[in-house]
């Protein structure tokens, strides 16, 4: 008699997304079950093999029974749960919020050299955001040249950190981090000093690669070729989690 | 230790005074120090000397009316104070008045009545000691009963038995939320782990609110007592106060508290020779709004950029370092010991049916009488503003009171008969928050209330998630115009979608409530934002 197979410690549970019936593990979250389900989740600050973070609010989606909203990146599935991810409801709060990032800072595309690679442009195009109701802030912010190879638009940056994530998860450089309050934060390298003098950063590029916006790009590329690849990133997070 | 040593420590205590029959208190709390009590002190300790013994100058704690401050109290060695003589707007020059005045008729042109409804309407749980002992003193707080909770609750109570106390006293969550605490405490209790905190959330820091404050600086043992059998309770031996910059009076307070209740083996190892071990540490916050919020709270405790993480998990399953944590107010903590002394079903008589005890609440804005009260919950606000509050001066109209800082909203006139509790404020759309009330007049411009929270609100954000960051500033931006009369009908359309937005998307607390003093007045006092338009 073969000896009693060992029980998994982890339960897979059963639930509804946009009325499809669907199965989970119970320590996924609901956007890792969306994706798995090519169920379209909009999202900026998450990236698979980055920590979650929770910020951009645009993957927030209805439970039945519950009058808050939930962040899908931020929520794991329990049994039963009725999820609704595109309800007009949603669709109208993720334009505004959409609309609040492009007046927030400078976000010009035409002459980004992002354009037409941009997550935040076309999270737009996604949204249906073809005009911005609120008055753009017109707040200048400098540009980091000072880097050989990479520059920093603060700008184009949506604050998603994304890149202090990579740096500090990934990398193990912790060179970016925030400063600042409200709309005041800006990411920073080291003390804030430019970017070219970080004593950390190791020039890897990691953080010009998830950036979802011009915000950070390597210069003297062209509109055609600042293409983002992060595909790289869940195979690194794997190879990471298995050493 | 048990009961019967402490009683006997409290004698001892008591004795060291035993000549001292009247005490002339100087309230020494932030509000009176500065408006010059530190100099009527002095000058009634140099003007007193050594002539009468049998009488004794002390600094005490906070005697509520601040408006009248400096406050000096003149009572029997154990009197309250309301069976005491209370002088108001005293300075050095009336010291030589008062002290000639000790045995004959009081000083009347100082005089100010303890009969009046702002002594006599209060009932004080939490307050108890204030404006009576010396905060600074750990010899005059065990000689009043303190610390006697904490002993009977470690030799004569099991964890379980604390718990259902507080359970069973109904007390809720005392920095706005009104979670009850019973179910909090139960919950961290339950967890498996080897480590768990304990954190008292002294980061008060909403506009008009000084309660937290008043308490640690008139009573910072209660807390801490407080604290620790909140740690026997639910088995943490380590606790954290984090408490902000901008309160220099009251950390150094609780700096002495901690340090004399340590050597007295009240904080420790083997506190009262049982195996229950507690170190309490202080944290100091730079001042910022959002670190009241309890994940951003820990993260900055633990050295983080004070910024929220999403909930759950909750701290009480995963908080400080992914330990469960437990975290209460100032003074849900402070109506602990009472709690556990006299038993929770003696605190479940007071109060309404779902909100318990006594609530202290901060009056400020235009109001007679400002200053820091305790009643009990279900008060109706007439009766706080009006009777307890002295009224508006000036012989202005009543408008509005706004309640529970940036999280919460403002009442109008015509719902000042509600009894004050969690729930009815919420009905009203507006909250209880940590206590602070500011009362506006007719004067009052309800659109520039609603600029100068959103003000608050956007300049306190901490610039995590988009809803709080962006959303608060393109609000204070239409308020701003609206308030110039630049506004046009469509912006105020605009500015009820954000509120919409940013009240069901943001991140924490602070993004989801900033909306609240926008929507409270629109629905209150619609008419002025129509009025300020400028295509009106």
């Amino acid at each position: 008699m073969p000896p009693p197979a060992k029980q998994p410690n982890v339960r897979v549970v059963t639930l509804t997304i946009d009325g499809r019936d669907l199965s989970a593990r119970a320590d996924e979250t609901i956007i890792e079950v969306c994706r798995e389900n090519q169920i379209p989740i909009p999202s900026l600050c998450y990236l698979e093999g980055l920590s979650v973070w929770g910020a951009c609010r645009l993957c927030l989606v209805e439970l039945a029974g519950q009058g808050r909203l939930l962040a899908a990146c931020s929520t794991r599935v329990t049994e039963g749960m009725q999820i609704q991810t595109n309800t007009e409801k949603l669709q109208r709060y993720r334009r505004t919020i959409v609309e609040l990032l492009f007046a927030e800072r400078n976000h010009v595309c035409s002459v980004c050299v992002s354009n037409g690679h941009c997550e935040l442009q076309h999270m737009a195009q996604k949204c249906g955001v073809d005009h911005v109701r609120v008055p753009y802030r017109q707040a200048s912010y400098p540009v980091d040249s000072s880097h050989e190879m990479f520059r920093l638009d603060h700008d184009r940056c949506i604050l998603c950190t994304r890149c202090v994530r990579v740096c500090d998860e990934i990398e193990g450089a912790h060179t970016w981090d925030v400063m600042g309050r409200g709309s005041d934060c800006r990411v920073i390298t080291d003390m804030a000093q430019p970017w070219g003098e970080s004593d950390t950063c190791t020039s890897c590029g990691k953080c010009v690669q998830v950036c979802p916006t011009g915000a950070l790009v390597k210069q003297g590329t062209s509109v055609g070729e600042m293409v983002k690849d992060q595909h790289f990133l869940p195979i690194l997070a794997r190879r990471r989690l298995a050493q | 230790m048990n009961l019967d040593d402490l009683a006997d420590l409290a004698e001892q205590y008591r004795a060291i005074d035993a000549n001292v029959e009247r005490e002339v208190r100087v309230c020494m709390a932030a509000s009176c120090q500065s408006s010059g009590a530190a100099p009527v002190r002095d000058a009634l300790v140099a003007g007193l000397g050594e002539s009468q013994p049998s009488c004794k100058v002390k600094g005490v704690g906070c005697m509520g009316l601040c408006s009248a401050g400096p406050l000096v109290s003149i009572a029997d060695r154990d009197g309250s104070l309301e069976e005491s003589t209370i002088y108001r707007d005293v300075t050095a020059d009336d010291a030589a008045d008062i002290i000639a005045s000790l045995d004959g008729p009081p000083v009347e042109r100082l005089r100010c009545p303890t009969d009046q409804p702002f002594f006599a309407r209060q009932q004080k749980i939490v307050l108890e000691n204030a404006g009576i002992i010396d905060p600074d003193s750990f010899k005059g707080y065990v000689a009043v009963g303190g610390y006697s909770a904490l002993i009977r609750a470690l030799s004569e109570m099991t964890p379980a038995d604390v718990l259902r106390e507080v359970t069973d006293s109904g007390l809720r969550g005392r920095g706005g939320g009104g979670y009850p605490t019973g179910l909090k405490w139960s919950t961290v209790a339950k967890m498996p782990a080897t480590q768990k905190y304990v954190i008292c959330n002294a980061d008060e820091g909403d506009p008009g609110a000084f309660m937290d404050r008043a308490i640690l600086e008139s009573d910072p043992h209660r807390v801490i007592e407080g604290m620790a059998i909140a740690a026997y309770a639910i088995g943490a031996n380590k606790a954290y106060v984090y408490v902000r910059a901008e309160y220099p009076l009251a950390v150094e307070r609780l700096q002495t508290a901690i340090r004399k209740a340590k050597r007295s083996g009240f904080l420790g190892n083997k506190i009262g020779d049982t195996q229950f071990s507690l170190e309490v540490e202080i944290r100091l916050g730079a001042g910022a709004f959002v670190c009241g919020e309890e994940t951003a709270l820990m993260a900055s405790i633990e050295g983080l950029r004070g910024q929220p993480r999403p909930r759950p998990p909750y701290p009480a399953e995963s908080g400080l370092w992914g330990y469960p944590t437990l975290i209460n107010n100032v003074e849900t903590f402070a109506n602990i010991a009472p709690i556990v002394r006299e038993g929770g079903d003696w605190f479940a008589s007071i109060g309404t049916e779902r909100s318990k005890g006594t609530k202290v609440f901060a009056l400020a804005g235009t109001i007679t009488n400002t200053g820091l009260i305790e009643v009990p919950m279900g008060t109706s606000l007439r009766d706080i503003i009006e009777v307890i509050g002295g009224g508006i001066p000036g012989g202005k109209a009543f408008k509005a009171v706004q309640t529970g800082g940036p999280s919460g909203g403002c009442i109008p006139a015509q719902h000042l008969d509600i009894a004050v509790d969690y729930d009815s404020l919420k009905t009203l759309g507006t909250m209880m928050g940590s206590g602070g009330m500011i009362v506006m007049d007719e004067t009052s411009s309800m659109v520039d209330v609603a600029r100068y929270f959103m003000e608050f609100c956007m300049t306190e954000s901490c610039g995590k998630c988009v809803p709080c960051r962006t959303g608060t500033q393109q609000m204070h931006g239409i308020l701003d115009r609206l308030a110039k009369s630049q506004a046009t009908r469509a912006e105020l359309a605009l500015l009820e979608e954000l509120c919409e937005v940013v009240q069901a998307t943001s991140l924490c607390g602070l993004g989801q409530t900033a909306p609240n003093p926008v929507l409270s007045t629109m629905r209150y006092f619609r008419d002025e934002y129509e009025a300020k338009l400028g295509d009106a």
